[in-house]
């Protein structure tokens, strides 16, 4: 399952860089996050409560972040494990344009779902991951832009 | 006789479960029970490197929670494929190990690696939930296709490129010669899909150890239960089988499904042992999409020569057969002898050549599901016939007519021998219900509304009984497959029957009792059939592939014929006649020609008193019977389908379907056409609505309800069901089974007919909506190239 997107955000490309690689902004972003810690500039574990059609889960994961090359672009790679929900591992590629003191990111994300949320909720999978995709980057930019009434993404 | 043969007797069975009052296996509750809940992988393919029960052993209610190390330590053996295949090269299977509990390696979505045994289920799920398995997960492979492809991940090491085996039937080279003079040649790749059974009753287990007689228990949903017995005790060392009762009680459908013995009743048993309580399980619908015997998922190529008169001169086949993760019980069987045998249809067929590879998969094993191999044929076959109709630009019924094998016994390429049947008399009466004439009319008006109208036709043949044990026995069989029955007549004159088949829906306690009470003139109420229960019944080897009247009937007949010889012994002693010349009708026991009688229930008394008996006569009235026919039974019939498609929608509406259906000597034509319209609605169900979806990573997509579609009410027609029988000459009773030909013969009437609407020949199952429209929209596109 593919997923892909742009946003414009009213920050710098230095700015949105940063966020990116803040463990505090990206537990306030990731829709149902719980916990998220740093254990490395590069890894991290979350907790991240879920609910996709008929299944509600809580899933203990890792984040790795790769091929860094800041401030342009990185990737994101994730899994984690729902219990007996199954398990849910992805990644997404991010990159980082500037335009004017403005910034477009730009991402193509890929997700693959296993046991109790395939068997039951695959046709949820991808407009789930869509909102999910959508609420992130959403909760994102508010965080960049708290103020500002923004309609785009 | 109202109640005897070809009666329609309401069925005794059903006052129980109108009432409620059936008993199921999960209906028993054994004191100090304890609840099963299994771990179960979410990866198609990995490595177990460790499993972490410490923090579910913690939990409230949990008794113990047991691993697949502990189960084979303690001696469990290995689970067994029954049926012995040779390759083309002379050589065995290629058959991987398959533990109850998984040890170091899982290879399907639900392939179990531990289990809890808690006070409660809930206790029991909550901790399996806690049990913490590290998994290295594994590339997987859901289509047998793929599976065979280079590169592709080795699911056990000993089949290489995951070919279990490569098998063949017929002649190549004379099949091969025979298409190259051949005037015309149908080629098709034609895809059967696999299916989940979905019995209205999920699998169940209730074991019980008692370790004060070293004796196991076991209550299950089996089709089988002396199979069951025999099994877990020769081949998984459960215990011995002296010391095991197995009882299968009321069980809500099979279709197949409950042949097998599955890892979950086997861990039941031994973990009772463990744990020194009674131990249930019973499984959820997902947790049965996941482990319950698939069926069907064949891949086939083929190719039918006709001469310049349309006679066929040869048919070849290759298939790829999905087994799934595991060989199950029959999965060797299911492909190659129930299902090339069959290859020939109702035809004449000189050369045939057909040749099956094997394939494991990612996936939930795959065995025999209602039909069994014969659908497979019959929709390869049948689909080829009336594709190459079309292609030549003849009628599809003059083509198969001028094919049809018309003396019998007939001999076939593929090993089979035909004993009976009048095809064209079947095609004849379908025909004349379907109104076939009227076709094209219907086909105007119905352009006139906008819809697109097709008719399709399937002659089936199937092959039921599971024919003599030495015949089976030589193809590789690891039992016999004859059928056990005892009769004993009561001092009372009441009657038991004790019978190896098992009922789980085909109204046994009905049919078998006709055909006791068309013997004697006893009303069915004095008769109770006992089943299901190795410590009542001698053996048995189940009910599976329509067998249990041809079979299972034939062994209480034989019983019978004995019961009746003693009776008339005793009552020729007791009313000084000759036995020749004694006769039992209306439940009186007389000496023809006078006016000397005796009750039925009086000879019963003489029998038991032993106060008057022919001399050297051993007391009581009780008889057994071992039966094993002497060939398969061949059920045959045409099957006639008229669709209307929405061509905006491609949604199709089945307008009309008629059955013709030779199934030799009919007991009771009520139970016979309900067996008739459930395989048809599965049949149908196959042909538009069922499959099984994996995703690239072998993930099962399809495990509810929500996903899988079952036929409903509202998808199928008022079916028009009639019968032209030839009697089988096989059996005591000319009995042919009906259990499944309707699940056979009617996917590919259905597909021929939304073929014939669309005007296009490639189309697979499930024909849903959205595949006919596209089909439609393909078809059109070509009609416009052209």
């Amino acid at each position: 399952m593919e997923l892909s997107g742009e946003y414009r955000i009213a920050a710098s490309k230095a700015e949105v860089w940063a966020a990116l690689n803040d463990a505090e902004v990206l537990e306030r972003c990731i829709p149902g996050c719980e916990e998220l810690d740093k254990s490395s500039d590069t890894e991290m574990s979350a907790k991240v409560a879920l609910k996709i059609g008929p299944v509600k889960a809580r899933f203990n994961g890792n984040v790795t972040l790769e091929n860094l090359d800041p401030p342009n672009a990185y990737s994101i790679v994730g899994e984690g494990q729902g219990g007996v929900a199954g398990f849910a591992k992805g990644g997404a590629d991010v990159q980082l344009a500037e335009d004017g003191d403005e910034t477009i990111l730009t991402y193509q994300a890929n997700a693959q779902v296993g046991g109790k949320i395939a068997q039951l909720g695959s046709r949820l999978i991808k407009s789930t991951s869509a909102k999910l995709a959508d609420k992130f980057f959403a909760n994102f930019r508010d965080a960049l832009e708290p103020q500002e009434e923004n309609t785009e993404g | 006789m109202t109640e005897g043969i070809g009666a329609r007797v309401l069925r005794k069975e059903d006052k129980r479960f109108l009432m409620g009052k059936g008993r199921y296996t999960d209906d028993i509750v054994e004191p100090n029970q304890a609840y099963a809940a299994f771990v179960r992988s979410p990866h198609a393919h990995a490595e177990v490197k460790s499993i972490d029960a410490s923090a579910a052993k913690a939990m409230d209610g949990v008794v113990d929670v047991l691993n697949g190390e502990q189960l084979t330590g303690d001696g469990i053996g290995n689970i067994i494929c029954g049926w012995a295949v040779t390759q083309k090269d002379g050589s065995g299977m290629n058959m991987g190990a398959w533990s109850a509990l998984a040890t170091n390696k899982v290879r399907y979505v639900g392939d179990a690696v531990a289990v809890v045994i808690a006070d409660s289920i809930e206790q029991a799920r909550n901790a399996a939930e806690a049990v913490e398995v590290d998994y290295k997960i594994l590339p997987a492979v859901a289509q047998s296709m793929d599976a065979l492809g280079t590169g592709a991940p080795e699911i056990h090491e000993n089949a290489p490129g995951n070919v279990v085996f490569d098998w063949e039937i017929g002649s190549l080279e004379p099949t091969d010669a025979a298409l190259a003079g051949a005037a015309h040649i149908t080629e098709m790749e034609i895809v059967n899909n696999r299916l989940a059974p979905n019995p209205m009753e999920p699998r169940s287990a209730v074991a019980t150890y008692n370790n004060a007689e070293d004796h196991y228990t076991l209550y299950t949903t089996s089709q089988n239960p002396h199979v069951a017995r025999l099994v877990l005790s020769a081949f998984y060392q459960v215990a011995p089988e002296h010391k095991l009762r197995v009882i299968a009680p009321d069980v809500g459908g099979g279709f197949g499904s409950k042949i097998y013995i599955y890892p979950e009743e086997i861990t039941c048993l031994w973990a009772s042992m463990k744990t020194n309580r009674s131990v249930k399980w019973t499984s959820d619908r997902t947790e049965a999409f996941l482990t319950d015997a698939h069926g069907r998922d064949h891949v086939s190529t083929a190719k039918i020569g006709f001469d310049k008169d349309h006679k066929i001169v040869g048919l070849k086949v290759n298939t790829k057969a999905n087994l799934g993760a595991y060989m199950s019980l029959f999965s060797s069987a299911t492909p190659t002898y129930l299902y090339a045998t069959l290859l020939s249809g109702q035809y004449n067929i000189s050369n045939i050549y057909c040749d099956v590879q094997a394939v494991y998969t990612n996936t939930v094993p795959v065995d025999a599901y209602r039909g069994a191999g014969r659908p497979e044929a019959c929709y390869l076959v049948e689909r080829l016939m009336e594709t190459a109709a079309r292609e030549m630009g003849v009628s599809p019924v003059e083509l198969r007519r001028k094919n049809f094998v018309t003396s019998f016994p007939h001999e076939t390429p593929v090993i089979m021998t035909y004993d009976s049947g009048d095809f064209a008399t079947n095609q004849d009466q379908a025909i004349k219900a379907a109104d076939y004439d009227g076709f094209e009319a219907r086909r105007a008006e119905a352009a006139s509304r906008g819809k697109l109208r097709g008719i399709g036709f399937s002659n089936y043949i199937e092959a039921c009984g599971i024919a003599p044990s030495a015949a089976v026995g030589s193809l590789g069989a690891g039992v016999g497959l004859w059928e056990s029955a005892e009769v004993r007549v009561n001092p009372v004159g009441t009657i038991e029957v004790l019978t190896g088949s098992h009922s789980h829906g085909q109204g046994h306690e009905t049919t078998f009792t006709q055909i006791v009470a068309e013997r004697f003139g006893l009303p069915t109420e004095n008769i109770q059939i006992v089943h299901g229960d190795t410590d009542k019944v001698q053996f048995g080897m189940g009910t599976y592939g329509s067998r249990s009247g041809a079979v299972g009937m034939s062994a209480i007949f034989k019983a019978l014929d004995k019961v009746e010889a003693k009776a008339k012994k005793i009552a020729a002693h007791v009313l000084e006649a000759s036995e020749d010349d004694i006769v039992i009708e209306g439940g009186e026991v007389k000496v023809a020609g006078t006016d000397k009688t005796m009750g039925w229930h009086e000879v019963g008394l003489a029998a038991y008193t032993g106060h008057n008996l022919p001399e050297g006569m051993e007391p009581g009235l009780k008889e057994t019977s071992f039966y094993d026919p002497t060939n398969f039974t061949f059920p045959a019939g045409c099957y006639i389908c008229e669709v209307e498609v929405d061509p905006d929608t491609g949604v199709t509406d089945i307008i009309q379907f008629v059955a013709s259906d030779d199934f030799g000597t009919i007991i009771n034509p009520m139970i016979v056409e309900g067996q008739v319209h459930g395989g048809l609605a599965q049949g149908i169900g196959q042909a538009m609505l069922e499959g099984v979806v994996y995703d690239d990573d072998a993930q099962q997509l399809s495990a509810s309800y929500m996903d899988y579609a079952m036929p409903r009410a509202d998808d199928l027609p008022n079916y028009s069901v009639h019968h032209a029988s030839t009697e089988c000459p096989g059996n005591p009773l000319g009995m042919k089974g009906c259990g499944e030909a309707g699940a056979i013969g009617s996917p590919p009437a259905v597909i021929n007919a939304i073929t014939d609407a669309i005007g296009n020949n490639d189309l697979s199952m499930p024909a849903t909506p959205s595949k006919v429209w596209a089909a439609l929209q393909a078809a059109s596109a070509k009609q416009a190239a052209e």
